[in-house]
């Protein structure tokens, strides 16, 4: 394992220049070349949670204190997990004119969507914390633990990510059905709501929510001011190594295959 | 020259190649059509027992009919696909320059077009800075730079892939029919750029159908016949009326030396 990780790694910068090079192709196609491109995709997670706010306000917001930081806890690491799976998923295939005819690692693709995603999520992090801020939030030194949620939901998304495009060349309909999930996901999220009065078993349905998961640890630790219990931070770290492991050997069993599939 | 190292060894190169119904399927199609028992992946041998070795210098041409397995065979030697059984052995760098114009953006200009091949061809940032402008005035593309790649003709867009590839400095080159491309001079041009890269010491591969250019540049020569391998041989000029003869009675066998009677 450590050496095919130490070979993905040198590898990894050989190809520098190849993955800066897919990076600028994606952002400019994404964002057309528009300064207000990027602006435009920090619009739909303020939109949603101006929404969310206004519908959810009356229902949950009493009992929730800080319930806009709540909201844009939540909305912040669902929209990336949502970004970074729904635009990994068609990394390969739409690449694949690429691979079938020269020999680059086919990972690459799927890291430049993911250092897309992960360049958004830091822009809306940086409007999460001006919105803090405004809510009142106190800034304390747990603030510094996000990047331990960061860290493993990136490895993750990239897991999940590799997991899926690979899924996507084999079956052309999973982009739906994923879209399905994502959609039920964010309702079983408690993007809006908390989960204190469920059941217990039900309770336990949400503690196998890894989105959930990582939701609670940035709750925590910015509404909260604290250290999260060692039991999630392991939580986290299980989930984030399993899917990377996953995607890992999908992609090196696959590796030759995928081009029976384009 | 034949008692210096090998620098491509092909050892019972024997590929399996997979099509069927599972290419752009959806899973529920999937599901539908095992339980119909109306899935079906056929598999057959693309390449048989292939065996052959080149020494640095060599100039290799490679006959057969459509689907003999010459395009399979290439993508075996440039390491895109991997051998069912039998082995490839590469020492040096490989470049394929199959089917140039494609994997091009439509949306991303002439230049970062080309960065980007550059990119896939394994070129530095570096290298592709000091000779972008030797590239585009190769391709007579000065004007256009700027411009999204899908305003070009298709003349135009094979011009800048040839123009790109040509400056790749590898140990064994491939080429897939791609010896000249554009308009009558630029074709001229390609050719002498062709030769310069060929005579600069890389052993080369060249797929044609045009049996005169396999003549006239070749030192050795591949038949390939459905896969398997007629005959790996020394007398370029020998296979070559064979295969011609065998051309004109597409019924009769194909065999080398051919038969007595013919």
């Amino acid at each position: 394992m450590m050496g095919f990780l130490s070979s993905t790694f040198s590898k990894l910068s050989k190809h520098r220049f190849l993955l800066e090079e897919l990076v600028k192709r994606d952002f400019k196609k994404k964002y057309k070349r528009t300064v207000l491109g990027m602006a435009w995709s920090m619009l739909s997670p303020m939109l949603m949670l101006l929404v969310m706010k206004v519908v959810f306000e009356n229902f949950f917001g009493r009992d929730i204190p800080h319930y806009t930081t709540y909201l844009f806890c939540g909305l912040l690491t669902f929209n990336w997990f949502a970004e970074s799976t729904n635009g990994g998923m068609f990394s390969l295939s739409a690449n694949s004119a690429i691979f079938t005819k020269v020999d680059v690692p086919k990972y690459l693709f799927l890291f430049s969507v993911n250092v897309q995603a992960l360049i958004n999520f830091a822009l809306t992090l940086l409007v999460f914390f001006a919105f803090c801020a405004l809510d009142g939030v106190p800034f304390t030194w747990t603030f510094l633990l996000l990047v331990y949620p960061v860290a493993t939901l990136l490895f993750m998304n990239i897991g999940i990510g590799m997991i899926l495009s690979a899924l996507f060349v084999f079956f052309r309909d999973v982009d739906y059905l994923w879209r399905v999930f994502l959609q039920l996901l964010a309702y079983g999220s408690a993007l809006f709501y908390t989960i204190d009065g469920f059941s217990p078993l039900l309770q336990l349905g949400f503690a196998l929510n890894p989105v959930y998961r990582h939701i609670a640890y940035i709750r925590e630790v910015v509404l909260m001011g604290q250290v999260p219990s060692l039991e999630l931070h392991l939580t986290l770290l299980g989930f984030a190594v399993a899917a990377f492991l996953a995607g890992c050997l999908m992609y090196k069993h696959y590796n030759t295959r995928f081009l029976y599939y384009v | 020259m034949s008692d210096a190292a090998p620098i491509l060894t092909c050892r019972n190169v024997s590929i399996r190649y997979l099509t069927g119904d599972f290419k752009s399927i959806g899973l529920k199609e999937w599901v539908m059509r095992c339980l119909t028992g109306n899935y079906k992946v056929v598999d057959f041998w693309a390449d048989r027992d292939v065996d052959f070795e080149l020494q640095r210098g060599d100039m290799l041409g490679i006959i057969g009919t459509n689907g003999a397995g010459k395009s399979t065979l290439l993508k075996a030697v440039s390491g895109i696909m991997e051998p069912t059984y039998g082995q490839v052995v590469r020492h040096g760098r490989v470049a394929a320059l199959l089917e140039l114009a494609s994997g091009f953006d439509g949306d991303l200009t002439v230049k970062e077009n080309a960065y980007l091949r550059g990119a896939m061809l394994g070129y530095t940032r570096a290298f592709m800075d000091a000779t972008y402008e030797q590239i585009v005035e190769f391709a007579e593309l000065k004007e256009f730079e700027d411009r999204p790649f899908k305003q070009l003709s298709s003349g135009m867009k094979s011009r800048l892939a040839f123009a790109i590839a040509s400056f790749v400095r590898p140990d064994i080159l491939i080429l897939d029919e791609v010896l000249s491309v554009g308009d009558g001079g630029f074709r001229a041009k390609s050719e002498a750029k062709m030769k310069e890269i060929i005579h600069g010491g890389a052993t080369t591969i060249l797929v044609s159908h045009a049996i005169g250019q396999v003549r006239a540049m070749c030192n050795k020569v591949l038949w390939l016949h459905k896969g398997r391998q007629i005959v790996f041989s020394e007398d370029v000029a020998g296979v070559c009326t064979a295969y011609e003869a065998f051309l004109k009675r597409p019924a009769g066998p194909a065999v080398y030396p051919p038969p007595a009677s013919a």
